[in-house]
Formats: C-alpha cells, sequence, structure tokens
C-alpha cells in the first residue's frame, strides 16, 4: 500500500506534525501508533504545568494530548492504533504489523516521532537480591495512574529525574511514605520547580551525591543500604545507612527509542542518543524526519510539539516541492555544552539553535561563534536539565564554515 | 529576614529571595511579577493545584483535577474527598465531578471516558 506520508509514533510528537503537514497540504498520511489510544507518555502524566509555554495556560498531560487530539480528528487523519512498526528501510518502507497481520506501506515520507525511554542501568550494578518491589519511575506512574494500583507503601527514589520527582509526590498523596531521593550527582537532572514543589513540599529529603549501594530483601524488598559518593562516584565507606522500605524506584534518565532507527542503518549522535539531523529536523536520508524524543530528550512537551512542526512542515515541502539543494556547516558544541542542535545547519535560513549544558551554574554567559561573528546573551542560571535555545539570523553565519555555542561564567 | 524560594510558576523555576524590612517584602532573582506574586503567596497562604485519578464506575481510571489552588494544608483532606468519588461515564473534560471540594474550588476531569 502506498502513503503519502507516514509517522511513526502517535504520541506528542507525532501528533503535532501530523497536524502540521496536514495544514501544509499533506492529504494522505497515517498515524502509526502500537498502543490502544494516541498521547503517548502524556497520558500518564497527569500532573498540571504542560503548556505553559505553548498555550499560556497550566495544562495536564491528558488535556494537552487531547488537544492536539482533537486538532487531527477535526482535520480526519487516520490513527492506526494497535499497531507496531518492525521494519523501516532507507527506501521509507515502512513493515507494520497489527491484528491483521504484517503489512508494508510504500511512505514518500517519514516522520520518526517514538519517543523515548526510560535509561535502566541504574537497577544494575547494585549489589543484594533483585526481591519484588523495583520499577522504573515511569513504570510505577503508569500502575498508580493508569491501573489504579499503588506499587509499594514504602518508597526510596534511586535518581532524580523529572519523574522521579513527580513519583514521589504522586506516591506520597496516594498514601505512601517516601523516605528519600538519592541522586549520584552533585545536582539533580530534575527542573527546581519539581523538586520545590514535588519533594520540598512534602518535605521529602534529597541527598545530593548519593547512591543505592546493596538493596535487601527476600521477595520483596526488605531496605536498601544508601552511602555518599566521592568525586569519582565511588561510595565511601562509612557512609552507609540502611533505610527500611518495601519499593525502590528508578529515575536515572531517558533515553531515544531507536531501536528501530539502528535497524534502519541511520547513524546516531552518541550524544544525542538521536539522529543527526539538519534545521528541517530531516535525517540523513532525505524523506526521513524525525523529532521529538526520539531525536533527544526534551524537558517540555511545549518544545517537542514545535519541534514536530517544524519536521511535520519540512516534511510535506519535501513531498510538495522535492528535495532542495542545501548548503551545510556543522554546529558544534564547544566549552561546557554536551550538544547542539541540530547537528547541521542549511544555510539562507535563520536558525533556532537548542543546546543542553554540562554542568550547573549562576551567572552563565552563552555565546555563540559563527566565522566572524560573535554573541553573547546572559543566563542568571544554567541547568543541565533544562534546555536553552538561541535563534541566530541567516545572515550571521552566511560565511561561515560553522557555529559554536559554548557557555561560561560571567567573569 | 531573608527567605528562599523556588518559583513554580514556570518551568524557568527562577531562585527568588524574600528580603522583610521595615517598607514591606523586597523580592529579588524573579525573571517576571508573577515570581513576586508567587513569593507574596508563599509567605502568607502557599496553595496548589491538586492532580490525582478516580476510578470510574467500570473500573478504568480518570484524571483529575482542581480547578484552582487547594491551600497547601487542605492537600490531603482533598486527596481523602477525591479517592470517595466513583463517576459514572461518560465523562468530559471539564466536567464537574465534585464542587466546593475545597473552599469555591470545584474537582475536574482532565480526561475524557
Ligand atoms: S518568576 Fe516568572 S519567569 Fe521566574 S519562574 Fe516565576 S513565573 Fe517563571
Amino acid at each position: 500500500m502506498k502513503k503519502q506520508l507516514v509517522i511513526i509514533g502517535g504520541g506528542p510528537a507525532g501528533l503535532a506534525a501530523a497536524v502540521a503537514a496536514y495544514d501544509a497540504g499533506v492529504r494522505d498520511m497515517v498515524v502509526i501508533e502500537r498502543e490502544e489510544k494516541a498521547g503517548g507518555i502524556l497520558k500518564q502524566c497527569i500532573h498540571n504545568g504542560f503548556g505553559l509555554t505553548r498555550f499560556k495556560e497550566s495544562m495536564t498531560g491528558p488535556e494537552y494530548a487531547q488537544r492536539f487530539l482533537d486538532e487531527v480528528n477535526a482535520r480526519g487523519i487516520e490513527i492506526m492504533t494497535n499497531t507496531f512498526v518492525t521494519g523501516l528501510g532507507t527506501d521509507k518502507k515502512v513493515t507494520c504489523m497489527n491484528e491483521s497481520g504484517v503489512f508494508t506501506l510504500e511512505a514518500g515520507a517519514v516522520i520518526l516521532a517514538m519517543g523515548c525511554r526510560e535509561r535502566s542501568k541504574g537497577a544494575l550494578n547494585i549489589a543484594g537480591t533483585r526481591p519484588a518491589g523495583l520499577f522504573s519511575a515511569g513504570t510505577a506512574q503508569k500502575y498508580v495512574n493508569i491501573y489504579g494500583y499503588l506499587p509499594g507503601k514504602r518508597v526510596v527514589i534511586l535518581g532524580s529525574g523529572d519523574i522521579g520527582l513527580i513519583m514521589a509526590r504522586r506516591m506520597t498523596l496516594e498514601g505512601a511514605k517516601v523516605e528519600c531521593v538519592c541522586e549520584i550527582m552533585e545536582h539533580s537532572s530534575g527542573l527546581r520547580r519539581n523538586i520545590a514543589q514535588c519533594l520540598d513540599d512534602f518535605c521529602i529529603p534529597l541527598y545530593l551525591e548519593h547512591t543505592i549501594v546493596e538493596i535487601k530483601g527476600k521477595e520483596r524488598v526488605e531496605s536498601v543500604v544508601i552511602a555518599q559518593v566521592d568525586k569519582e562516584k565511588q561510595p565511601i565507606p562509612g557512609t552507609e545507612r540502611e533505610i527500611p522500605c518495601d519499593t525502590v524506584l528508578f529515575s536515572v534518565g531517558l533515553i531515544p527509542e531507536n531501536e528501530l532507527t539502528k535497524e534502519t542503518g541511520l547513524a546516531l549522535d552518541p550524544h544525542t542518543k538521536g539522529c543527526f539531523v539538519d534545521e528541517n529536523r530531516e535525517t540523513d536520508v532525505s524523506g526521513i524526519f524525525a523529532c521529538g524524543n526520539v531525536l533527544h530528550v526534551h524537558d517540555l512537551v511545549d518544545f517537542v510539539s514545535e519541534e514536530a512542526e517544524v519536521a511535520g512542515r519540512a516534511a510535506a515541502e519535501y513531498l510538495i516541492n522535492g528535495d532542495s539543494e542545501h548548503v551545510y556547516i556543522p554546529t558544534v558544541a564547544g566549552e561546557n555544552v554536551g550538544y547542539v542542535l541540530p547537528q547541521r545547519a542549511g544555510k539562507g535560513k535563520d536558525i533556532k539553535l537548542y543546546f543542553r549544558v554540562r554542568s550547573a551554574f549562576r551567572n552563565a554567559v552563552i555565546r555563540v561563534e559563527a566565522g566572524e561573528m560573535v554573541k553573547t546573551y546572559k543566563r542568571i542560571a544554567v541547568a543541565p536539565g533544562e534546555m536553552e535555545n538561541i535563534t541566530i539570523k541567516a545572515a550571521d553565519f552566511a560565511d561561515a564554515q560553522s557555529i559554536r555555542v559554548s557557555v561560561t561564567r560571567e567573569a | 529576614m531573608k527567605r528562599n524560594f523556588v518559583c513554580i510558576e514556570c518551568p524557568r523555576g527562577c531562585e527568588l529571595t524574600a528580603e522583610t524590612t521595615q517598607n514591606g517584602v523586597n523580592v529579588t532573582g524573579n525573571f517576571c511579577p508573577r515570581g513576586e506574586r508567587y513569593t507574596e503567596a508563599e509567605m502568607t497562604c502557599p496553595r496548589r493545584i491538586v492532580t490525582s485519578t478516580v476510578r470510574l464506575t467500570d473500573g478504568r481510571m480518570l484524571s483529575v483535577k482542581t480547578d484552582g489552588e487547594v491551600k497547601k494544608e487542605d492537600i490531603f483532606v482533598v486527596m481523602q474527598k477525591i479517592k470517595k468519588l466513583h463517576p459514572t461515564p461518560p465523562v468530559c473534560i471539564g466536567n464537574i465531578l465534585e464542587e466546593h471540594i475545597s473552599e469555591n474550588i470545584n474537582l475536574i476531569a482532565t480526561g475524557n471516558a
């Protein structure tokens, strides 16, 4: 079967991309969703704080998702649910599987919008048994919010990612006692506001530079041993402390879901763990685009929607007017910058650069260099958990060989 | 006297300092005026939106929120009331599930079921 546009994933990225592509003129398209309902991870993110940037109001995850679902439905865009994509070729053939069997869609363009999954490595290097009661924070979130079961009564959380922080509050509200959150780094990877409203509001301690060194218990978790770590992240002998609990949640970060992409043969950026893209979010294969958390993990869904719209419009442009000629220059992550996205910038158009700093500090200066042009921007504070963005005018990098972003402390 | 707050009104999460002087409270560190209002509320009567879920009569879960900020000290009282609710579908986003769950604040659905 032929389809002009196939969008893989019906979460916030896929839905926003679909609407943008439709509004730019594409009609023959389908969104492939593996779950029973579209909406992605937002379905279980029942807390508020979404949409502040985009809609200037504080919405819950399900409300934010529904806004986009309503837009998709109003346009009559097809969403194929309960359907898995099992293969994607560089020829843009998409192999799918659902109740009715295995079938192939021959796409004119493809948008990757598979989102991300939780890192699981936190569970691996800890001594002790593997009793029941160990959950990733996202799994626990699904149990509580979708199925309505509380996975435990006395909880220790390892890792201070946003989902872990949100679950600390959620489980407290549902009657569990959250003993503490342990973060191995010297700063939290979660948003400051989540530390304030999810931990501080409920007097839940956050132990920075601490980790779990042992999990005890036979059938079920009975306690964990936590310890302070040194600069090399090694537990400091003598700092161990045993905390009784029946549940451990792991919130040690998210990683783009690119198993499919790897099999396609697309190269992945070791820093973002997503594809290399240009300002249109087009990958190394023309006609295949990527957006949202499959490209790089975002902290705000508002930016996912924005990025997906860029990809959706670009896919429409590609389908309607064909591939356009580009002259690219690379973007470079300089001092104290983890990555810059997109990894290459097409000349002749303004470019919005998204980037993450490596460490948190106050009074930061962002420096963007492109050939002769040097621009600086001040920030009161920067943190790895908070993605920054800067827009550079086309004229400012017209003659440059690269665009370099670095972040330093104000002198 | 100085007190520190993290503003939770937007993702920027400004770190605010409130200094009480004879002339009132002086707030610094806020990027926008909402930070000042937030600090004032935190110092007098902190309030929060409560989000949770209720079990519908058909067994599924439905996400809910208060349509205004409830007093921080009333959060668990509101949670107790939420736990007792079992609405019958169909329910649409924005439907009131419990009027005046706290003061004049209602509990509303944030999902369709
Ligand atoms: S002061 Fe303004 S910008 Fe800063 S966190 Fe509060 S609402 Fe956001």
